[in-house]
């Protein structure tokens, strides 16, 4: 009877499952969209030059990476979290907790953080910290007064910039991109703009006073985008006055669409940004849990290979898709080589 | 006579249904306008199908053609050992096939200025395609092999007309003076467009290399996700179901059942997804982007429906049929199999065969389990790995392809949308056909 040979079928594909629970041969990682596309030409060409099997490179975001990679030790959690921000003290502890002490951090290059707008759009070539602040912060200085943000156009406050509304796309809270651009661009502004001083002649104290800074308008002028930035790309291509914040790589790869603005009078670049002239720009990390070395095969081999001169160097792929090669990658690879586990005196 | 008519000064209703009355124009108008709505409905539908399908098919086609280098390229035994003791060796591969490719063109004699860097920038990754082929074929070392490879994606999106010469600014990718090159290329026949069996066979590239990504390898985890869907969701629906409606006894309990499976039917997938990640992954311990899992947690989704279409075509057998299988003495579960689930089987696997289908569509469930991502395994091994193995599913391929940087990735994502629907349409093809064959009417 057909239903016989239905039931033994299902049986024996519960027989496949609990034979499934083998080992795991690759390389489980997962964490910030900016480091995606380096991790998956680094997955790629590390699974076509040597015998270990390609790693399985998950997006999410920074927080949610790292969220997964503290979730414990095994073969069920991932073994490489990538973050394009620093990891929090509270998601160490996070990870303390579930048994995932022995973290190697692994800094892998710098990454820019452009503005950029349709390339048939207004003319917004230069942008200062103070601009930004002044169009999407929640409350700004205006002749003198704390006021929740009242501008409409970008002419109202800087009469440089083109007499076009509003409209900014930035990087969602679980991006790591977010907390850059926080810190790089909005507090810059708040305290250029004189929002920092008015605030604290209101006495109000330092956390606070970052809080509000960090506070961006909620009346649709500055929209927060969770996806990728070809989502960031479709609003702009959707709105000539639009405003996105995106990757340096992501920009360079679609230069036909996009035109790129200043920040405080430097052009974004490779160049510009090793230097430390672009201001806008953060490390792209990879966190590899150590109690997996050894136990997961070629995890060392991927993070010695990711961070080998020939891979993350000035010439390698990482560099030409858009990664700006971290001048101390002699250092970062000795610690690798090592396993050298954060705290533990480097 | 004329008084007799003017004696009558309401004419009687006509009566003749050959003349119609303002009453009967009233309701013929208003039919007529019903039918007109009708038909604007059916051609506005029309219309967006064709826009959506004019609009895939436009924005997909190029994915299926793409732009190759055809050279000779001879590599010695030397240069493969040198080659192979890199860190890096698919580099080292690529620029032995660069220096070899610009000395030939050196030795045709090309008018057109160039350097290495320029053939570098008008080539896609050959390194990986190179060292796979010696790897494979050792004993075509020292002699010459005939190689078509990828060019780069702006040289792809030149022949497409994605990049165009008014519009290109110099940047490491590409420079308006190598477009001079490829012209020449091109009309020494070095260069061309071709139909790209790698986009259909090849799996998933990293970010920096569109012309070798393919939906192959997706392709074949889709299928084996969809094969753990049938064969845990048909056995268990169905048999959940005769159970339900032949067996069952009507008490509050299998109501409760009844609401819940309609219920379950409404949950949104990534629901199923969350269950997924906590049962099979944390807890089961199965592994991480394997088909098994997506299996399972697609088999989960789609259960509800195969029980819902089942028990309706269970029901749709008259009950005579069951009253004279039990009135000759077959007992209920002979009349059951023999009878019954026959006569209901066509409308089961037309139910079964729309589940798959929307299961095979299905991303959300598959981002956490890890199956969406960068999954470029390739072909797993063997059956059983099949399961096993990471693999991406062709939803998950298309929604990775449409977030990345490149162009030309999103025109493959494009590509990979055509591919899906191609298999979605041959599965609804299937259960329209086996309606038709099978299905009996009372």
């Amino acid at each position: 009877m057909s239903f016989v040979k239905l039931t033994a079928s299902t049986l024996a594909i519960a027989a496949v499952s609990a034979t499934a629970a083998a080992a795991r041969d690759q390389v489980q990682i997962a964490g910030s969209s900016t480091v995606l596309p380096y991790a998956s030409i680094v997955a790629e060409v590390f699974g076509e030059n040597t015998d270990f099997p390609t790693p399985v490179v998950e997006s999410g975001g920074s927080s949610a990476g790292l969220k997964r990679f503290c979730e414990g030790v095994g073969e069920n959690t991932i073994d490489v979290a990538n973050a394009s921000r620093k990891i929090r003290e509270k998601e160490i502890k996070a990870c303390a907790d579930n048994g995932v002490t022995d973290i190697i951090e692994v800094r892998i290059g710098y990454d820019g953080i452009v503005f950029a707008s349709q390339q048939s759009g207004p003319d917004f070539a230069a942008f200062e910290p103070a601009d930004i602040y002044n169009a999407i912060g929640a409350t700004v200085v205006k002749d003198g007064e704390l006021v929740a943000n009242p501008h409409q156009n970008w002419s109202e406050f800087n009469s440089d910039l083109p007499d076009a509304e509003i409209a900014m796309f930035i990087p969602g809270t679980k991006h790591g991109t977010r907390e850059v651009f926080e810190e790089k661009v909005l507090l810059q502004g708040c305290e250029d703009t004189g929002a920092v001083a008015a605030m604290e002649e209101k006495g109000m104290d330092e956390d606070a006073i970052e809080d509000a800074c960090f506070d961006v308008r909620q009346d649709g002028k500055s929209v927060d985008i969770d996806g990728d930035y070809t989502e960031t790309l479709a609003r702009i291509d959707a709105n000539t006055n639009g405003i996105g914040v995106f990757g340096l790589a992501f920009y360079e790869n679609n230069t036909d669409k996009l035109k790129v603005a200043t920040m405080s009078g430097v052009t974004p670049s490779t160049e510009t940004i090793s230097t430390g002239e672009y201001p806008v720009s953060r490390p792209l990390f990879f966190y590899v849990k150590k109690a997996h070395i050894g136990v997961i095969p070629g995890l060392q081999e991927y993070a010695q290979f990711f961070v080998a001169d020939e891979i993350a160097g000035p010439s390698g792929p990482l560099a030409n898709y858009g990664l700006v090669s971290d001048p101390e990658l002699a250092k970062t690879q000795d610690a690798v080589a090592n396993a050298t586990t954060m705290g533990s005196g480097s | 006579m004329t008084d007799a008519s003017m004696d009558n000064p309401t004419p009687a209703r006509s009566r003749s249904l050959s003349q119609t009355d303002p009453n009967t124009r009233r309701r013929n108008a208003a039919e007529r306008r019903f039918r007109a709505y009708g038909m604007a409905a059916i051609l506005v539908g029309l219309f967006f199908l064709t826009v959506l399908f004019v609009s895939i098919v436009r924005s997909g086609l190029p994915a299926f053609t793409r732009t190759v280098v055809t050279v000779d390229f001879t590599l010695t035994q030397e240069q493969m050992d040198a080659a192979e003791s890199e860190l890096f060796k698919t580099k080292a591969y690529s620029n032995l096939f660069i220096a070899s490719l610009q000395e030939q063109l050196q030795q045709r004699g090309m008018t057109v200025e160039f350097d290495e860097a320029a053939i570098e920038r008008l080539l896609g990754k050959v390194g990986g395609t190179l060292r796979a082929h010696y790897q494979a074929n050792p004993d075509e070392l020292s002699q010459p092999v005939a190689f078509e490879l990828a060019a780069s994606s702006r040289v792809d999106g030149y022949f497409k007309g994605r990049v165009q010469r008014e519009t290109l600014q110099d940047s490491r990718f590409l420079q308006l003076s190598d477009l001079d090159l490829v012209d020449a290329l091109e009309e020494a026949g070095i260069i061309k467009q071709a139909f790209s069996w790698a986009f259909i066979t090849g799996a998933d590239s990293g970010v920096d290399n569109p012309g070798g990504a393919g939906i192959g390898a997706s392709v074949v985890g889709s299928f084996f996700m969809m094969l753990v869907v049938l064969v845990l969701s048909l056995p268990i629906g169905v048999a959940a179901s005769i159970y339900l409606e032949e067996f069952a006894p009507q008490n509050r309990f299998t109501d409760l059942i009844e609401v819940n499976i309609s219920n379950l039917a409404a949950v949104p997938s990534i629901v199923f997804g969350i269950l997924g990640l906590a049962v099979f992954i944390q807890f089961m311990h199965l592994p991480q982007s394997a088909p098994l899992v997506g299996g399972l947690v697609l088999s989960l989704m789609t259960l509800p429906t195969i029980i819902i279409s089942t028990r309706a075509s269970l029901k749709a057998v008259p009950p005579s049929i069951r009253d004279a299988a039990l009135g000759v003495g077959a007992s209920k579960m002979q009349a059951v199999f023999h009878h019954v689930l026959p006569l209901a089987a066509p409308g089961i696997l037309t139910g079964t065969i729309i589940g798959l289908a929307q299961a095979l569509g299905e991303t959300a469930p598959l981002l956490l389990i890890g199956m969406v991502g960068f999954v470029a395994r390739g072909y797993p091994e063997g059956f059983v790995e099949g399961f096993t193995e990471p693999n991406s599913a062709m939803p998950a391929q298309i929604y990775t392809w449409a977030a990345r940087a490149d162009v030309s990735f999103y025109e493959k994502a494009w590509g990979g949308i055509i591919i899906l629907l191609a298999f979605l349409l041959t599965m609804n093809i299937i259960a329209i056909i086996l309606r038709r064959r099978f299905e009996r009417r009372w």
